[in-house]
Parts: C-alpha cells; sequence; structure tokens
C-alpha cells in the first residue's frame, strides 16, 4: 500500500519537463486540534506518509515578551510546548501537512502560527470530556476558519448521538458533525475530505 | 555524519536552545510558516558555524524539508530553526519555498484545494 502510493506521488513529483528537485510542492495543512490525549497524534499517524514527528516551540524571553502569554513576567521561564505533525504527499506536486494542536489550553496563543494558511480545522471530539474541545470551537468559530468536528470513536462504539453532540457544543447548522476514528485510516480519509468540501464550499 | 548526530545527541538537553544562534532571535523570522520547505544550494562542507547549520544543509540537499520538520529532526525549537534558516536564506546557501511565494494563499486556491480533495480520496 505505501509502495503503491509513494509511487503514484513520484510520477505526480517528477513532472516531465523538470527534475523533481527543481520544482517545490505547493505546501498545504491543515490543523487536528482536540483536547488532551483525545487522539490527534493517533489520527495523523493513520494517513501520514511519515511516521508523526514531534517538534517544539520554546517560549523564551522574546516570545512571551512578544506573545499574549497572560502577561506572564518571570522572564526565566522556559517552557516548551510540543506539537505533532505529519506529511501526505498528493498527486500535483502537493504536499498536505497535518498538525496538532499542543493539547493544553494555555497555549491557545500559539495555533495562530499553526493555522495561519491552513485549509481549516479538524476538532476531535472525545464525548465522555466534550469540555476539552469548547476552546478549540471557539477559536475558529471567532477567526472563520472552516472546520468540521470529529468524534472520535473509541473502540468504534458511538456512545452519543451527533445530534447530541452538536447541540451540546451549540455549532452552527453549516459546521459539519461526523463519526470518526482516529485509527482508521479510511475515517480519517473520510474526516478529511469533508473538511477540504467545506472549506471549498467556502469559496463559491 | 554519525558524528554530527552523535554530537548532537550529546547537546540535546544540556544546552539552551537559543545558544546555537548565539544567543540571537531575529525579527520577522518567526514569520516564517512551518510548512515553508527548505533547499540546499550550497556545499554543506564549506558552510561556516555552528553545526546545526551544516546539519541542514546536509538534510536538505537531496530532499526539501519543512521548517517543521528540520525542527523535529534536530530536535531544536522552532524559533531557532527559523533563526538558522533566515540566516542560511541571507547566504543564500539554501533556498526557501513559502506556500504563499508562488500563488496567493493556496488554502484558498480552489484548484489547489480541488486537488487536495482528489488526492486524499485517491488514498
Amino acid at each position: 500500500m505505501a509502495f503503491l502510493r509513494s509511487d503514484v506521488v513520484t510520477a505526480g513529483v517528477q513532472a516531465p519537463a523538470a527534475p523533481a528537485q527543481d520544482t517545490a510542492p505547493v505546501t498545504v495543512k491543515i490543523v487536528i486540534a482536540g483536547g488532551f490525549a483525545v487522539g490527534k497524534t493517533t489520527f495523523i499517524g493513520s494517513i501520514s506518509d511519515i511516521e508523526p514527528l514531534s517538534t517544539e516551540a520554546a517560549m523564551t524571553e522574546h516570545s512571551i515578551g512578544v506573545d499574549d502569554a497572560g502577561g506572564v513576567s518571570d522572564r526565566k521561564t522556559t517552557t516548551t510546548v510540543a506539537m505533532d505533525f505529519g506529511r501526505i504527499s498528493l498527486p500535483g506536486n502537493l504536499w498536505l501537512y497535518l498538525f496538532g494542536t499542543p493539547g493544553q489550553d494555555r497555549f491557545l496563543f500559539m495555533w495562530d502560527d499553526l493555522t495561519r494558511g491552513a485549509i481549516g480545522a479538524v476538532v476531535l471530539v472525545d464525548t465522555e470530556r466534550l469540555d476539552a474541545c469548547f476552546d478549540a470551537v471557539d477559536y475558529f468559530e471567532a477567526r472563520r476558519i472552516p472546520f468540521v468536528v470529529a468524534v472520535n470513536c473509541f473502540d468504534g462504539i458511538a456512545r452519543h448521538s451527533l445530534d447530541d453532540v452538536r447541540e451540546a457544543l451549540a455549532v452552527s447548522p453549516d459546521v459539519p458533525v461526523l463519526y470518526t476514528d482516529a485509527r482508521s485510516r479510511a475515517a480519517t480519509k473520510q474526516t478529511l475530505i469533508t473538511l477540504v468540501g467545506l472549506a471549498m464550499s467556502r469559496l463559491r | 555524519m554519525a558524528d554530527i548526530d552523535d554530537e548532537l545527541d550529546d547537546r540535546a538537553g544540556t544546552v539552551r536552545p537559543y545558544t546555537v544562534t548565539g544567543g540571537r532571535t531575529r525579527a520577522g523570522s518567526e514569520d516564517l510558516p512551518l510548512e515553508s520547505l527548505v533547499r540546499t544550494v550550497t556545499d554543506p562542507a564549506h558552510a561556516p558555524g555552528v553545526i546545526e547549520r551544516r546539519r541542514i544543509l546536509e538534510m536538505t540537499r537531496d530532499t526539501m524539508l519543512s521548517v517543521a520538520e528540520l525542527s523535529a529532526h534536530l530536535r531544536l525549537p522552532l524559533g531557532v530553526v527559523r533563526v538558522l534558516v533566515a540566516d542560511l536564506s541571507d547566504e543564500r546557501r539554501v533556498v526557501v519555498h513559502r506556500p504563499t511565494a508562488a500563488m496567493a494563499n493556496p488554502a484558498t486556491n480552489l484548484k489547489v484545494l480541488e486537488s487536495v480533495l482528489n488526492g486524499i480520496s485517491a488514498l
């Protein structure tokens, strides 16, 4: 499967007219948001070409000074925030990056960096801890970033109806709410397709 | 290569992250998108400066890598990698492809989104 995919990608990347390295891929990204340990990295790993990587941003004196970290004045504090991400090569010389948000709400300010230029976001939801995704929903709504709410079904069991989830989150009717399974490539695929479709409908 | 990796391993966790930039942050470099792609255009062996600079040049010699991937592989915070990449770009040792350079934001380009949709569907 992986071999097949990379063959297709190679064909797409190496346009006949020019060697691959002369034509930089167009990069796009989708943000995977949600509460701590809701399955973001699993979601990314189920479809990424590469093993999910982890990068970190250090909240240094510099960044504390310019970012809204709630008026933090203790300049000796250095906190690092980990973000997991993956990459999918698509035909047509496209690289799609999937960036997971840091799980903790207090790093919400960092999301600006992640969401800048993003196609949109998937808000992963664990119905047992619904409140863990409130911040993410608020964030994307306020910035008019296209997002879908994906209810992660652990063990393949849906414990709540999608209508109940929609009502509890009070998202607008045009926000897709769907079941997903972070471990399943097919389910992850469908979630991303729904999001990209939504982003396209916003442009029309 | 192995020596460099060992050296990087030794450093990880023992040195303050911004040591490799001489303590510098760099105005403007925070604008470099995480998904910007970096490619080496010079011989890594001739690059002066900290070992991490040479590592970036080596890693992006045969394949382009994003700022985020460089950060992950080097185990350096994004801000540090952004400074190093901006420096290398100024010195014309690397070319940086920003996602928005070739066209208006690809994420709002219907044709690009169509390709993304078709591409994901065909996975």
